[in-house]
Order: structure tokens, then sequence, then C-alpha cells
């Protein structure tokens, strides 16, 4: 088998973001989060709970490329009932980020000013009450300085400053899990809940990292590399998660 | 009772100003042939609360909207609705944007008529910032918490888009989700709900289980038959969404050319019933 790609180190590293989650909603957008919540439920967290990406909750969920046809279906979860599911905490979700600052405040709503934005992206969606209610982490699949900025345009995503200043009975679900981009992996565990390199993906360097940032990570003297992914892994995703290799398309390796 | 209607007579129900709801959600079961008949109407300076989908893409670019009140606009299988950035981009309309959930709960708040629902979603975002007039409620309770007093929103009109109906106004959906159809017409003074098929009610029992009944004649006042009505969003399992169709009215929004002849082939047309002779011969 040939060596792990990048794009399948993310998947792995995302992957990994849900060890330990137990019987959780866990819900993903892009789609080496997609792989990794489908890898963790096909091998140390099987008690995921994960849908069609509508409607639907599956025991098997599809290979990333396409709906499989031989779904086994474990309940039904409308818009509403997601709502009623995530104001209720029990879930975990990796969403994107057009922008993220040190203290995991996202942006994906829009570039510039909110009346007259220079660029319409995909609007508040879920990440105002998503993050406010349970866990969440990011994936960035190009993290350049422009995505880790100092300060976003718009506020999203709730991050940890802001969530300080907060009622604390409001914020007892607030947790800003991970970051994963296609660099290195990073958290917030730090007294101040800023942002820290958790560990850098073989092939990049810390100063690769800090060079594609855009505010002082929280770095300390030893770094460790985020882990390769497993032989058994590796099989799961190119035989049955991502058969037509949309990883590739998502993150490339360098070369 | 008999409460069919046309989408004509519907339409001009509207008056410049109004605050209409659409149903749905993104590119899926939207009341479509209302939305073109609206296009069709000198009515303008709407206020548009939805789930938005291609609904808020023609009716921003038709200059019908002067406010839009919404959890997020797109095109499902084409992440952004091209035609609503380009309104965005151009600052054309207010833009009231919500968090999902916190739109729902304002559809649940005017359908209960209550002033407000609590809810933490949009505390510490700047959902606050882009909605001065949010504000907050403090629990009377121990807890003493603050939360967001989401707003009732409610509606002058609401339009939804069912598989099946009565002429009472009865209505069925049968595809996976019911959205949040329902709390519109709650919401709402003046509610008219296109189907795709009107049936005896009898008959109704035999199209999908009970559950799916989520509309009752209560909560409609016009009941219009419109085939493909939703069309070309998907309404489930009449027919899925016209993703070609979609691909070509999205491409629009960058070549003019393109948008002119797409607005002559399906828009300027005098009536629905043309619209769908052109979709079929597309």
């Amino acid at each position: 088998m040939s060596e792990a790609t990048r794009g399948e180190i993310c998947a792995v590293a995302c992957a990994d973001a849900f060890r330990g989650n137990g019987e959780i909603l866990a819900s993903c957008f892009g789609t080496a989060p997609a792989i990794g919540a489908r890898l963790a439920k096909a091998t140390f967290e099987p008690d995921l709970l994960m849908t069609d990406g509508v409607c639907t909750v599956v025991d098997n969920p599809s290979p990333v490329s396409g709906p499989g046809n031989d779904l086994v279906v474990e309940a039904w979860l409308p818009f509403r009932a997601i709502f009623d599911h995530l104001w209720n905490g029990n879930r975990h979700v990796i969403m994107a980020a057009s922008q993220i600052d040190q203290f995991g405040n996202q942006n994906f709503a829009c570039i510039g000013e909110h009346a007259k934005p220079k660029a319409q992206l995909l609007g508040m969606r879920g990440a105002p009450g998503n993050t406010i209610s349970h866990t969440t982490s990011y994936w960035v699949a190009n993290q350049t300085a422009k995505v880790f900025v100092p300060e976003v345009d718009i506020v999203s995503g709730v991050g940890n400053d802001r969530a300080a200043k907060l009622d604390p009975a409001s914020t007892k679900a607030h947790d800003i899990r991970l970051v994963i981009s296609n660099l290195a992996v990073y958290d917030f565990a730090t007294p101040e809940k800023r942002m820290r390199l958790k560990s850098v993906h073989p092939g990049v360097t810390v100063e690769q990292v800090v060079e594609n940032t855009g505010f002082e990570l929280v770095i300390d003297e030893v770094v460790p590399e985020t882990r390769m992914p497993t032989a058994d892994e590796l099989a799961l995703i190119r035989d049955t998660l991502d058969p037509k290799g949309f990883l590739g398309r998502e993150v490339r390796s360098p070369e | 009772m008999d409460k069919r209607t046309t989408e004509q007579e519907a339409v001009a129900e509207l008056r410049d100003g109004m605050t209409i709801g659409i149903g749905g959600w993104g590119s899926r079961r939207k009341p479509m042939s209302i939305v073109r008949e609206i296009l069709r109407s000198s009515v303008k300076d709407l206020t548009v609360v939805t789930y938005g989908g291609p609904d808020v893409g023609l009716l921003c670019n038709a200059g019908k909207v002067k406010k839009l009140t919404y959890g997020f606009v797109s095109l499902d299988s084409i992440a952004l609705e091209p035609h609503f950035r380009k309104a965005r981009q151009a600052g054309a309309i207010e833009a009231a944007e919500l968090d999902e959930g916190m739109l729902q709960w304002g559809l649940l708040a005017a359908s209960h008529k209550l002033p407000f629902l609590p809810t933490r979603s949009g505390l510490g975002s700047d959902v606050m910032k882009i909605n001065p007039d949010l504000k907050l409620v403090k629990s009377p309770y121990d807890d003493g918490e603050e939360l967001v007093a989401m707003p009732a929103i409610e509606l002058d009109v609401a339009f939804i888009h069912m598989n099946r109906g009565d002429i009472r106004g009865n209505g069925q959906y049968l595809g996976p989700d019911p959205y949040f159809d329902d709390m519109y017409c709650r919401a709402a003074k003046k509610r008219f709900m296109t189907v795709e098929k009107i049936m005896e009610t009898s008959e109704m029992a035999g199209a999908g289980p009970l559950q799916s009944r989520i509309i009752n004649r209560t909560m409609v006042d016009g009941v219009i038959e419109a085939p493909n009505g939703a069309h070309f969003t998907e309404c489930m399992p009449d027919y899925g969404r016209d993703e070609a169709f979609q691909k070509a009215y999205a491409a629009t929004a960058k070549d003019e050319e393109a948008w002119l002849e797409f607005k002559k082939t399906y828009l300027d047309l005098d009536t629905e019933t043309e619209y769908q002779e052109a979709v079929r011969n597309q």
C-alpha cells in the first residue's frame, strides 16, 4: 500500500477529533471531516450517530462520493428535530471556517461589511447556535494567513474570548475543541484558551505553520507530529469510504 | 367548502411593503409557481422570510425584495445562491440574517402568538450586531440566565407547497422532511398552499401515513393545484430537483446574455402553464 497522502492524514486527524465522544451526533462539513467521522464510527467510536446529510440517521453511512442503496435507517431527524437535538447539546460538529482567529471566533458568513459584503459566503447558517450549544471543531482545507486572521470580519461561530464575556450559565456547553487544517492540528489548551499548535502533519515544519498564520500561536517547546494513518485505516478510506478519491481534490499533497 | 384559487388571485392579495413567508428549505419543495407569479406582478418592497433557495435569488434579481429575514440562502447542490450573492454584494437588500434555529424560533413564537421565545442561539455572535433590535431577556427563575428574546416573526401572507391537498385546505407532505411549513401558516394572517395534486379528502389516507397530514384546513385560506409547481426545486417523491435547469439558472448570474435568454424563455411568460410548457421543451 502506498504511503498516506496529506488528505488521508487530515481525515484521520478529523476522526481523532471524535475519539472518546461516545454516543453523540457527529456532523461534518467538508470531505476530510466526513471521511473522518465515518472512519471513527467504523473503528474506535462505533456508537457515533450520523445522518445521511439530510434527515435520516443511518447506521452505515455511505461513501462520501455518493449515497449507497443499502442504508440501515436508525431514526428520523428532520431539520426541526436537528435543532431540538443540537440545542440539547448531544452533538459534535466539524464546520468549515473562511476565517478564524486565535480565540476560535469563526466566520463563514461573508467577507467585508455585512451590509454590503465584498464576498457573500455561506452566511451565519447554524454556527451561532451550534457553538453555544455543543462541541464544535473546525476544518480548514487550505490554511493561509488570510484564513488564520488576527480578527474575523464577522463572528458566526462564537470563540472563547466572546464566550468568556457571557453569563457562565449560557456557555456550559461552549467547547471549541480542535482546529484541523491541511498543515496541522490546533487546540485551545492554554490558560486564556488561545489557539495552540497541537501537532504538525508529517512533512510540515513549524515555520510553515507560522508563515501561514496571521496571529501569534501558542507553540510549545516540543511540537509532536500528527499521527500517521494505520494500514487498516488507509484500506478503509481507499476501499470503502472514498473509493473515488474525493480527498485528493480537497487537500493536495505537497509536490 | 371550496378554497380552490389560482396563483394570480393569491398574488393579487399582496401589497407593496408586505411581509411574506415562503416555505420549503433551500432548493427543496418551494412554492415556485407562486414565486413566478410574484415576478409577473407589480408588487414591490417585500420583506421575505424564508430558509432561502432560488425563490430568494429570483425575487432579489427582480428587485422585489426590500428586506430579507433568513437563516441562509442556498441551492443545496450549489452551495451559494449566485443571484442572492450578487444582490448582497451590491448592497441591494436589507439583510436581517439570523441563525437557522433563531428563524424557526421566530416563526414558532408568531405561530403561538407569543411576543418572543428565549434561546441561547445568537449569544456572543454577530447576529446580535447585524440585528440591533434583538434584545436579551433575563430568566425570572433562580438561574437568572440572560437569553436572546427572539421576537415573533409575524407574516402578512404565507406560501407553502405540499404534495397533496384537498379543496378544503388540508395538506399532506410525502417527502422526507416537513421543513417549517406548518409554522409559516400559523404565523401568517393569510395562507396559500400550492399542491402537486388535489384529491378527495378520503383519498388522502391512501397517499401517505397519518403523520404526513401536517396541514389542516384551519391553517389555509387558498388551495392551488400546481403540478410540477415546485420546479426546479425538488418535491420528493413526486420529482427530484431539476439539476440541469438549476445549473443553467445559476450560471446566468455571471452572464448577462445568458440571463436575458433565461428570462425570455422562462420568466417573461404570461402564465404558469406556459412556463411548464417551456420546461418540457428545454
